[in-house]
C-alpha cells in the first residue's frame, strides 16, 4: 500500500498546475461549506434559543386535549348523549397548591403559577385589549422571559402595593401612558379595577410588549372574579431538550394539557428540518462541483499513464492495485483540499464573526451575525468532498484498471 | 534440461469485426537454461507470443504451462503474481516510470513482492545497475539517462525480483550498434552464467543466431526449420 501510495503521490505532484486547480476546487467547496453551514445552523440555533427563553418550556394550561368523558360514556357501554348544558364550571387548574407541591417534587427546573385573563385596558380614553397575567412576584421572575427586558421598574415593583401594574412599552405608547400612571383593567367579568404603572418593559416582541399586562395574583383573581385560581403553571427546565417527557409526565399526572416548547413550536422546528435539508443539499452540489474537478484531473493522468499502467500490470501489479492507485490519487488531492478548505472555513467563519451591524428596523443595538461554531461542519464538508473524491476517482480508475496491458504496449511501440 | 515452458496448440485470434489470428496452433517447449530467439517478420506474430507467455494475454486456444503449472487455471491475481515472482520483462522501448529514478524503477518490482525489506532492496536495486554499468547513475531519472542506459535499468527492473524467465520483446530494436551488443550480451550473461531462460523476440539474425535456438514465425505459424537454418515448412 505505501508503494502504491507514493506512486499516486508522484504522480499528482507531477501535475502541479493542475493539482493545485483541483485542491483549490476542493477548498473552496468545503470552505464555503463550512461557512455557510455555520450560518445556518447559528441562525437556526439563536432563533431556537430565543424560542426557548421567551417562553416556557413547558407550559401547563386548564385546558385539555379531549372532551371530558362523561359518567354516563364510562357507567354503560353504549350511551349516547345530547344537548349537553355545562353546568357553571369557573375554569382553572383544581387544587392547584397539591399541583405545585407535586411539580415540586420532581420537576429539574423552576416554575410559577400564573392566572391569565382577557381584559382591556384603558387610560385618558385610549383603551388596548391585553392579557392581564396575575403573578407572583417572587417566581415569576425564575421563568419569565421579560426579566431581563425591562426599561423602568420590575417585578418586585408590584409586590409593593396592591394595585400595582407592569406593561409594556408599546401599550403604554398606545395608551399615552408613562412609568407613575394609574390604568384602568376591566376584565371580561365586566370587573374594573386602576392599577398604577410600575414597571416597563421591551422585548422586541409586539404581541407581549402591547398586549401583556402584570399584576398580582391575587388582584388578578380579584379582577377576573376566581379567588385562589390558577390557569397555567410555566415552567422552565435545566434541560430544555427534557420538556416532552416533562410534558408527558405533567400530563398523564395532572389531566391538564401541557405542552412543551418543542409542541408549540412543531411547524416551525419542521421548517428548519427543512431548511437543514436544503443546506446539506447545496453542500452536496458544491462537492459534486469540486469533485468533476477530480474526476477531470484523474481522467487525464489515467489517459497520460495508459503506459505505466501497462507497465505496472506487466510488472506484476493487479486491477484492484490501479484502481486503488488512481482512488487515492482522487483523494489525496481531496485531502489537501480539505484540509486548506478548513483552514478557509475557520477563517471565513472568524471574519464573519466580527461583522457587527446596527438592526434597521430598531435601530437600537448593534449586533453580530450569529454562528455556530462545531466541528460536526468541518467532519461533514470533509466527508462530502472524499466521498466525492473516491467516486471521482474511482470511475476513471476502473476504466484504466480494466485495460489491456497489451493493447497499451503495442500502441506505444 | 528441465522444461520451463510448454505451449500445446497456441493460438490467439482477435475477436473483432473481422478475427485477426495472430498465433495459430503453436506447439513448443522452453528449457530452463535457454538463450531463444523468436525471430519473423513484422505482424508474424512474434510479440503476441512473448505476451501470451509472459501472461499479459490469454490465449483463445491451446494452453500454456509455466513450471509445470498450467496457467489457463489461473485467475488474474494469480497471473499478476507469476509475472511479478517468475517472469522479467524487457521491451522495445524501456518503458520506465519517469517520475522515479533509475534505483527506484528498480526497486518498485521489489517492493510490490515485499520479499526483501527496504534497506536489502536498496542494496539488490543499487547491485543490479552497477553490474549493469551504471553505478553512477543511480538516482538520475530516466529522462537524464540515454537510450541504451535506459534499456539496462529495464533489464534490472526485469531481474529484480530474481525471476528464473526474462521475455524480451526486441530489446535492441531502439539502440544503437553499441548499446545493442551491450545489452545482448546482458541477456547471455543472464543465461550462461546465472542460469536464467532468456526468450528474445528480435528482427537481428545475427544476434538470433549466436543464441541456443530460434523460433521462426509467419503468420503467426511456427516454421519449423532443417539443421542448415533453412525453413522446411509450417507446423500443423
Amino acid at each position: 500500500m505505501r508503494l502504491i501510495l507514493d506512486i499516486a503521490l508522484t504522480h499528482i505532484s507531477g501535475r502541479g498546475r493542475q493539482t493545485i486547480v483541483a485542491m483549490l476546487g476542493v477548498a473552496v467547496g468545503v470552505g464555503f461549506s463550512i461557512a455557510m453551514a455555520a450560518l445556518m445552523q447559528g441562525g437556526q440555533d439563536d432563533f431556537v434559543r430565543q424560542l426557548v427563553d421567551t417562553m416556557p418550556h413547558v407550559q401547563v394550561s386548564d385546558e385539555q386535549r379531549t372532551a371530558r368523558r362523561q359518567p354516563a360514556e364510562d357507567l354503560f357501554d353504549a350511551a349516547a348523549i345530547s344537548g349537553l348544558r355545562p353546568r357553571d364550571d369557573r375554569r382553572g387548574i383544581i387544587n392547584p397548591t397539591a399541583a405545585l407541591s407535586w411539580l415540586d417534587g420532581w420537576v429539574p427546573g423552576r416554575f410559577a403559577a400564573t392566572l391569565k385573563a382577557q381584559g382591556v385596558i384603558r387610560y385618558s380614553g385610549q383603551e388596548v385589549g391585553a392579557a392581564v397575567i396575575g403573578i407572583d412576584p417572587q417566581a415569576e421572575p425564575r421563568v419569565s422571559p421579560i426579566i431581563e427586558d425591562f426599561k423602568a421598574g420590575s417585578f418586585a415593583a408590584l409586590a409593593a402595593g396592591g394595585n400595582n401594574v407592569v406593561i409594556g412599552d408599546t401599550m403604554a405608547s398606545r395608551l399615552g401612558a408613562k412609568l407613575g400612571d394609574t390604568i384602568t383593567a376591566v376584565s371580561s367579568e365586566g370587573l374594573s379595577r386602576r392599577f398604577k404603572i410600575v414597571g416597563l418593559f421591551h422585548t422586541g416582541t409586539t404581541a407581549r410588549d402591547e398586549g401583556e399586562a402584570y399584576v398580582l395574583q391575587k388582584s388578578a383573581q380579584i379582577l377576573s372574579a376566581r379567588p385562589n385560581a390558577i390557569n397555567e403553571i410555566n415552567i422552565k427546565l435545566d434541560d430544555p431538550n427534557a420538556a416532552p417527557a416533562v410534558a408527558r409526565r405533567i400530563e398523564a399526572e395532572l389531566g391538564y394539557k401541557a405542552v412543551a416548547w418543542q409542541e408549540a413550536n412543531e411547524s416551525i422546528l419542521e421548517a428548519l428540518v427543512v431548511r437543514n435539508v436544503i443546506m446539506y443539499t447545496v453542500v452536496a452540489a458544491i462537492m459534486l462541483v469540486a469533485g468533476f474537478g477530480i474526476f477531470n484531473i484523474i481522467s487525464t493522468i489515467t489517459h497520460e499513464k495508459a503506459r505505466d499502467i501497462a507497465i505496472m500490470k506487466s510488472l506484476g501489479f493487479t486491477e484492484t492495485d490501479m484502481r486503488i492507485l488512481f482512488v487515492l490519487e482522487g483523494v489525496a488531492i481531496a485531502t489537501a483540499g480539505t484540509l486548506l478548505g478548513w483552514a478557509l472555513g475557520f477563517a471565513m467563519i472568524y471574519a464573519l464573526s466580527l461583522v457587527r451591524f446596527e438592526l434597521a428596523a430598531t435601530g437600537q443595538e448593534m449586533t453580530r451575525l450569529p454562528i455556530a461554531w462545531s466541528m460536526l461542519h468541518y467532519l461533514i464538508a470533509a466527508a462530502f468532498a472524499l466521498g466525492s473524491a473516491a467516486v471521482a476517482g474511482y470511475l476513471p480508475a476502473r476504466r484504466a484498471a480494466r485495460a489491456n496491458p497489451v493493447d497499451i504496449i503495442r500502441g506505444a511501440t | 534440461m528441465s522444461t520451463l515452458i510448454e505451449t500445446r496448440d497456441l493460438t490467439r485470434i482477435l475477436n473483432e469485426t473481422i478475427p485477426v489470428t495472430l498465433v495459430k496452433d503453436i506447439s513448443l517447449t522452453i528449457g530452463e537454461r535457454e538463450f531463444v530467439a523468436v525471430t519473423g517478420p513484422s505482424g508474424s506474430g512474434k510479440s503476441s507470443l512473448l505476451y501470451l507467455l509472459g501472461l499479459l494475454d490469454r490465449p483463445t486456444g491451446g494452453m500454456i504451462t509455466i513450471g509445470g503449472r498450467d496457467t489457463e487455471r489461473m485467475d488474474e491475481d494469480e497471473r499478476a503474481a507469476t509475472r511479478l515472482a517468475n517472469i522479467g520483462f524487457v521491451f522495445q522501448f524501456h518503458f520506465l516510470l519517469p517520475e522515479f529514478t533509475a534505483r527506484e524503477n528498480v526497486e518498485i518490482p521489489m517492493r510490490k513482492l515485499g520479499r526483501l525489506n527496504r534497506s536489502e532492496m536498496r542494496e539488490r536495486a543499487s547491485g543490479l545497475l552497477a553490474a549493469l554499468g551504471l553505478a553512477d547513475h543511480l538516482d538520475k531519472r530516466p529522462d537524464q539517462l540515454s537510450g541504451g542506459q535506459r534499456q539496462r535499468v529495464a533489464v534490472a527492473r526485469a531481474l529484480a525480483n530474481d525471476p528464473p524467465l526474462i521475455l524480451a520483446d526486441e530489446p535492441t530494436g531502439s539502440l544503437d550498434s553499441s548499446s545493442s551488443e551491450q545489452v545482448f550480451k546482458i541477456l547471455e550473461t543472464l543465461v550462461r552464467e546465472q542460469g536464467r531462460t532468456v526468450v528474445a523476440v528480435t528482427h537481428d539474425l545475427d544476434m538470433a543466431s549466436r543464441m541456443d535456438r530460434r523460433l521462426s514465425l509467419i503468420d503467426g505459424r511456427l516454421v519449423l526449420y532443417s539443421d542448415d537454418g533453412d525453413p522446411k515448412g509450417t507446423l500443423a
